[in-house]
């Protein structure tokens, strides 16, 4: 190994709140050679960001290192103050942060921030330091660098603004760098180009690199040692292909499985023993729908324009039968999000028709909706688990609230009991019904989200990207809900993703959307494994495969 | 940034043609509620207590009331419409050249006063940011609880009897400036920027002397929410993901508040601001009264009390457009400061 750059030993971080101190990191132990690129990952909670920052000395005013060292070329990081810590920070060591248009000032031209980090560690004239912020914008490979000079974050995509912040970072040429989800909530092909970017540059200049992700097809393509974080320790280290072929740790085997591949199926997502439980489910055998009857859904050349835009979607035309699963995936932008709310009548299409059941139903008004007897059909469960349940309303009133209002049911115990049958059913313990959306856990969130949406017993669910804010091993278990539920009560499942692997697993068909318009469709897995067109091409090379990253490693 | 000027102006345009309909409202609206209000004009003014009923009648001709009362809107918006807002009954004189006197004096307390609450608000809220829960932050709080809770006019009367009747700092509080002093040629109305203009600077000291206590009790009133939002929106920047990535940079403990906290932070104290001036600039009435200042809002308050309708209609229409015109120069800041406005 080459020379040791940085070295963690027994690092704890607490943090004070209400109920006292919690520890976020128990006990982390991680040596960083010069011009490495080591990967961090864990699920939300496991401390791997918390790490990030006590070494970076940004923790919260709230968070305080009670216990180790990080020790940065032999110097104790922690106890650094004043203008030492500030030589420290930028110029030997910065940071990338997840969300990359927050982590700009809105209110201050790009390229005066890249040149605000330059001139705290260089004394150069301004003139200087604004070519320097120039010459920078050109090696993260930012078009037509001397316009965007001037450009606020607000004018830049997502990855041109990780592009800046990437600039940012490396302004000072700093020897170790910590990217902290840098590409989460990016599109996969943006995801691999500012990734392949990241990597060439501190290949170039010798920075070593800790990689921060929940991402382990992520962390395998780019680095050559993960340590993997949970609940604030360290619980393995390894090459990624050891990783994947012989995981030690039993949590490990259980991020490794939960992480969807190209060829891993639902049942493959969890381990041993949740899976003695799915193996009981008995699927009825599909029926194939008698000769004659109408398809579930039909969408017929579907159009959205917002007001004074271009179509937002075009000329979408698809078919559904009962039970069948079809995904939808494209990047952001690409109109799927439009669509799904189209077909679930929550916006009105501006031409062609949704046929439901032999009716149609894309004339009757989005807002009058409500009352139309499909309303109970099409149920639809939403991206953010957080954010789309009302925080007044218990989980029992989130599922009691459609029951009520498109069944006509009373309160009483025929209602209690439909509620707690459809939390059996999604997996959501009977005693949690009582609790606020803030006292659940994001999986429970979500198994409330999607309780809510079968209580009515539709036939049709469209979900848009569902499983988006989860962790993988919650991921994994929600997917295996969904597809329960489709084979159990034959309901159709619209499955809007950005996630490919995921559609792959769950969905019978794909359509692959490009800027409102479709651009391939098909069984799902030819579609993967042939991909017709450019576009689909392109996109499913950009996901993070687990096995490039086992070729990767045997190459190297 | 030219074009971005460029679409703050005719967005600020947008506006200043959409408020018109609320301008007409607020016109018709005062006229009918004068017309409502107890009190007979025609009997105030008439020429004492014996007067005869044909007197009365008399003057209630010649003031146009015996017609009916949407006759007499539809002569009271011709008159406005040639830009006559009517004679007031008090003072003989026309409203407008009252009112042309007397807004300057208004204004210049008002802005002294909301400059007076800035500067010590935004630094108290910032302060009171940087160390949440510390005994700063709970001594910003309890000076702003104090500042809302006392009236003007006691803090305006503790004032007084503090630094006039006590120690003696402050002169009589008595209108603008001394009867002696001999005023300066008119080219603003502000008494202490005129002064300034014609070189007198004992005049300019009396004038700031006469000034300073009233602006004070204003601005005391005012300070508790200018600092409050100060405070919490800087609270918020402190916290944000850019001001984050300034500290991991490295960027100086200055440059970090200052540039990248505080201006974000300062986006929605501006709004305030705008409310907050328009709002003293109506409500100052019972500042203007302790401290006998010349003000348009005693101005009004007088001829409602004696049921003078011209000057109180001339006075509400005035708050309206000063408002619309705050609102205006509010956006037109707000555009300059956030370059994320303009688009749209």
């Amino acid at each position: 190994m080459s020379e040791e750059l940085l070295r963690i030993d027994d690092l704890h971080v607490a943090f004070s709140t209400r109920r006292g101190m919690v520890e976020a990191v128990r006990g982390v132990s991680l040596n960083v050679g010069a011009g490495e690129m080591l990967g961090l990952v864990g699920e939300s909670g496991s401390g791997k960001s918390v790490t990030g920052f006590a070494t970076t000395r940004l923790l919260d005013a709230a968070g305080r290192v009670t216990g180790g060292k990080i020790l940065f070329r032999g110097q104790d990081v922690t106890k650094l103050r004043g203008d030492d810590l500030r030589h420290l920070q930028g110029a030997a060591m910065s940071m990338i942060f997840q969300n990359p248009r927050a982590a700009l000032n809105p209110i201050r031209a790009i390229g005066l921030q890249i040149a605000d980090a330059i001139l705290t560690h260089k004394r150069i004239s301004k003139d200087a330091a604004r070519a320097e912020a120039l010459e920078l914008l050109r090696a993260v490979q930012i078009r037509d660098p001397e316009a965007r000079m001037n450009a606020y974050p607000h004018e830049l995509s997502g990855g041109m603004c990780q592009r800046v912040m990437i600039a940012i970072a490396i302004s000072c040429n700093p020897s170790l760098l910590i990217a902290d989800e840098p590409t989460t909530g990016l599109d996969v092909t943006t995801q691999k180009v500012v990734m392949d970017l990241l990597a060439d540059i501190a290949a170039a200049r010798g920075m070593a690199t800790i990689l921060i992700t929940h991402d382990l097809g992520l962390a395998a393509r780019y680095c050559r040692r993960i340590a993997v974080m949970e609940r604030g320790r360290i619980v393995e280290e390894a090459s990624p292909r050891t990783l994947f072929s012989a995981p030690q740790h039993a949590y490990t085997r259980r991020l490794v499985a939960a992480s969807p591949t190209a060829t891993s199926r639902i049942e493959d997502l969890v381990t041993e023993e949740e899976r003695e439980r799915y193996a009981t489910v008995v699927s009825k055998p599909r029926q194939e729908p008698a000769h004659g009857t109408p398809p579930l859904l039909e969408v017929r050349k579907l159009a959205k324009r917002f007001d004074q835009g271009s179509a937002a979607v075009a000329d979408f035309s698809m078919t559904m039968a009962g039970g069948e699963s079809v995904g939808l995936v494209g990047e952001s932008g690409s109109g799927k999000s439009t669509t799904s709310r189209m077909i679930c009548r929550l916006i009105d299409p501006s031409e062609g028709d949704i046929v439901f059941d032999g009716q149609s139903i894309g004339h009757v008004a989005a807002r009058d909706f409500h009352r139309s007897r499909f309303r109970k059909d099409i149920q639809m469960v939403f991206q953010d688990p957080n954010e789309s349940l009302n925080p007044r309303f218990t989980a029992f009133d989130c599922i009691a609230h459609p029951l009520m209002r498109l069944d006509g049911m009373r309160a009483g115990d025929a209602l209690r009991q439909r509620v707690e049958e459809c939390a059996e059913r999604v997996g959501l313990p009977l005693d949690l019904l009582p609790r606020f959306p803030h006292q659940l856990s994001g999986g429970q969130k979500a198994r409330v989200g999607i309780a809510r949406a079968i209580a009515c017993r539709p036939r049709l669910l469209v979900l848009d990207e569902p499983t988006a804010a989860l962790d993988v091993s919650v991921q994994a278990v929600v997917l295996q809900l969904l597809d329960r539920l489709r084979r159990e009560n034959d309901i159709a499942l619209l499955f809007v993703s950005h996630d490919l692997n995921v559609v792959r697993m769950l969905c019978d068909r794909t359509i692959v959307l490009r800027n409102g318009g479709i651009v391939e469709q098909g069984e799902s897995r030819t579609l993967f494994d042939n991909p017709k067109t450019d576009y689909t091409r392109k996109l499913v090379e950009a996901i993070p495969h687990i096995e490039t990253g086992e070729l990767l490693a045997a190459a190297l | 940034m030219t074009t971005g000027l460029g679409a703050t102006m005719v967005r600020a345009g947008r506006r200043l043609l959409s408020s018109l309909p609320a301008l007409f409202g607020v016109l018709v609206f005062t006229f009918l509620l004068m017309r409502v209000l107890p009190g007979d004009p025609a009997v105030f003014f008439a020429s004492g207590p014996n007067a005869g009923k044909e007197e009365i009648e008399l003057i209630r001709k010649q003031m146009g009331l015996d017609k009916s009362v949407p006759e007499q809107l539809v002569f009271y918006l011709s008159d406005i419409g040639h830009g006559n807002l009517g004679r007031s009954m008090m003072t003989g004189q026309p409203v407008l050249k009252d009112l042309r006197e007397r807004l300057p004096a208004s204004l210049e307390l008002t802005f002294t006063a909301l400059l007076i609450a800035l500067i010590a608000a935004v630094p108290l809220g910032v302060i009171a940011a940087l160390r949440p829960g510390s005994i700063v932050d709970h001594g910003v709080r309890l000076f702003c609880a104090l500042g809302v809770c006392v009236p003007t006019f006691v803090s305006g009367l503790l004032l007084i009897y503090v630094f006039y009747y006590l120690l003696g700092l402050a002169p009589d509080p008595t209108g603008r400036i001394d009867v002696f002093t001999s005023l300066p040629p008119q080219r603003t109305g502000f008494l202490s920027i005129d002064f300034l203009l014609a070189g007198d600077f004992e005049g300019w000291w009396a004038a700031c002397r006469q000034l300073i206590l009233p602006a004070v009790s204003m601005a005391l009133f005012v300070i508790a929410p200018l600092a409050r939002i100060t405070r919490a929106s800087m609270l918020v920047s402190l916290g944000s993901d850019f001001v984050r990535t300034a500290r991991s940079v490295g960027l100086s403990w200055r440059k970090v508040v200052v540039t990248y906290a505080l201006r974000n932070a300062i986006l929605p104290v501006i709004t305030i601001a705008g409310i907050v001036f328009s709002t003293m600039l109506g409500a100052n009435v019972l500042v203007e009264k302790v401290f006998s200042w010349p003000g348009v809002a005693s101005y009004a308050l007088d001829a409602l009390l004696s049921s003078d309708y011209a000057p109180v209609q001339g006075f509400v229409l005035l708050m309206a457009s000063l408002f619309v015109l705050v609102n205006l120069v509010v956006d037109i800041c707000y555009g300059i400061a956030d370059p994320r406005v303009s688009i749209e």
